[in-house]
């Protein structure tokens, strides 16, 4: 119970910061939002890391093999695609 | 490495995050606001390597391997007008990852080493399946309609809303057994299944229209998926970057039914969009339409002061972006003043179009936001309205029933002269006529917008 408290705290908090700051950001700027806070959704990429390696049976490795190239596409892809996008906006 | 150091590293990670979003708030800090954000994505993902329960290197090395290599080959080559699928596909692999994580932390804790699993730990382990596997098959589904591998029109059926209801219980049915009884391995892939089902459900009868918002709404639920994730394996950076995806996906998702002026829920079940009435409007059309010619509109330049061009979805299908920053350059090196009115609804994604004008090297402090720019409307000599329709139909500003009516536009029609360049009458996704194309000040000019635009600028440089 105390760590799900303290979990929930974490999450309640963490939103919170979220709303202030993504509601500042401008519309011009959404799309790469979108793309980099997709890389960052692909913060799986922890868990997936300690399923693959762990080796508890095969067939967590298997799963956890797979969730680390999903996750990595995520994380590797949304990081470039958002760099390559947001060097394309220049001033006058 | 011990797990207090590991902890640290991932408060680390979280800040960075926090700090990397915050530079998102500008363009001029957004770049180093993302290099911030893949910083974090390191630190955590190098103090992870470091736990004690990682054994074996082999399995996450390849992984890492393949995963990077296609993300980088996608990143690189993706067309910027493509990049609504690819942001779909990056939210269907994030959802993935989340089922299968959730998946293996599963079986791990029916083995006789681990610590009996709690009810935090089960609840969380189905919602991150659920949520995961909604995201996945959703994704695929809206990936597929944009990329125009299946029709981009609402798919429905006679009972369609109590099929979704009925599997949408089953999955939450199924979660509840892994719940009561954790060993129960099996119900939750069949649970898996179901979600996965139910994610092929909601998104088939979403029209091209409305695709903006759920894209946003998946990129809300690869976040919330994480954050899930993270309750299943107790993991603070998985909560805290998961819940600050989920929270922006959230707001871009309520900022894009503003703008259409929909509810989710009329977005979910009204399955409008891509329905085309054929033969709108053509009685309102009846002879008032008044058409016109490159050099005409040239000849309307000349005299502009204040020139603002409205770019819609159609300027972007046919790669006319260039053409038009070529004309506004002439326009501005004959002092004109020339800004780009951008409707949060013009292109695919939330603030796509800026990036596809980004990208033809229009600099960002001339796109305009739709409140910005709709005062200045009246002081505005010339509108040129590029390949938009329903984002600039004043049928939105009358009180009626209207599939748009109460959809916030452009007030173009405010401009001394509104110039529509346009292939045909026909209307856009809302399937309405609209009366700003026989407007008294409107002038049509029937043409494919990279031809016009070239044929504009042929006459500019005459002139």
């Amino acid at each position: 119970m105390e760590t799900l408290v303290a979990a929930l705290t974490v999450f309640v908090l963490a939103v919170f910061v979220g709303f202030e700051i993504i509601n500042k950001i401008p519309p011009t700027l959404h799309t790469p939002l979108m793309s980099g806070s997709n890389a960052i959704s692909g913060v799986t990429l922890i868990g997936a890391l300690l399923s693959a390696g762990a080796q508890h049976t095969e067939l967590t490795t298997w799963l956890g093999f797979t969730a680390v190239v999903f996750a990595t596409v995520n994380v590797v892809g949304g990081f470039m695609v958002t760099n390559r996008m947001l060097s394309m906006f220049r001033r006058k | 490495m011990s797990p207090t150091f590991i902890n640290f590293a991932y408060l680390v990670a979280a800040t960075l995050f926090i700090w990397g979003l915050k530079g998102l708030t500008h363009p001029r800090t957004a770049v180093q606001g993302n290099r911030y954000g893949a910083l974090a994505m390191f630190i955590a993902v190098a103090a992870t390597l470091l736990d004690q329960q990682i054994l074996s290197f082999e399995w996450i090395l390849l992984g890492v391997v393949i995963g990077g290599l296609i993300g980088a080959a996608l990143a690189a080559k993706i067309a910027m007008t493509d990049m609504p699928q690819l942001v779909a596909l990056f939210n269907g692999f994030g959802g993935g990852a989340s089922v299968l994580v959730a998946g293996a932390a599963l079986l791990e804790a029916g083995m006789p080493t681990t610590a009996a699993a709690t009810n935090t730990f089960t609840v969380a382990t189905a919602a991150s399946g659920i949520i995961g596997a909604v995201t996945f098959s959703g994704s695929i589904i809206a990936f597929a309609k944009l990329q125009e591998l299946m029709s981009g029109n609402p798919i429905m059926f006679p009972g369609q809303k109590i099929l979704n209801a009925l599997v949408a219980l089953a999955s939450v049915a199924l979660g509840g057994w892994i719940v009561v009884d954790p060993a129960a391995v099996e119900p939750y892939w069949v649970m898996t299944a179901a979600a996965f089902l139910l994610g092929i459900l909601i998104v088939i009868p979403i029209g091209g229209a409305d695709m903006p918002v759920i894209i946003a709404f998946l990129n809300a639920a690869s976040g919330l998926a994480a954050a899930a994730t993270g309750f299943v394996l107790g993991n603070n950076i998985l909560i805290v970057a998961g819940s600050l995806v989920g929270a922006s996906g959230l707001i871009l998702t309520q900022i894009m039914c503003k703008a259409m002026n929909r509810s989710l829920g009329n977005v979910f079940f009204g399955g409008v969009g891509g329905t085309v009435v054929v033969g709108a409007g053509n009685e309102i059309y009846e002879g008032k339409i008044k058409s016109t010619s490159a050099e005409e509109v040239a000849m309307l330049f000349d005299v502009a002061k204040r020139v603002v061009i409205v770019p819609g979805y159609g300027m972007a299908v046919a790669q006319a972006q260039h053409a038009v920053r070529d004309m506004a350059n002439i326009l501005e090196s004959r002092g004109i003043e020339v800004e780009y009115a951008i409707h949060p609804v013009a292109g695919r994604m939330p603030g796509h179009m800026n990036v596809l004008l980004a990208e033809a090297e229009v600099p960002y402090e001339k796109l305009k936001e739709m409140v910005h720019i709709n005062p200045t409307f009246d002081q505005t000599d010339v509108a040129l309205v590029i390949g938009a329709n329903d984002v600039v139909n004043p049928l939105a500003r009358e009180d009626n029933s209207g599939p748009i009516s109460g959809m916030p536009i452009l007030d173009v029609d405010k401009a001394r002269t509104v110039v529509v360049i346009k292939r045909s009458l026909s209307p856009g996704f809302a399937g309405i006529a609209n009366p700003l194309f026989s407007a008294d000040n409107t002038l049509m000019y029937f043409a494919s917008a990279k031809e016009a635009i070239l044929d504009l600028v042929a006459a500019l440089k005459e002139g």
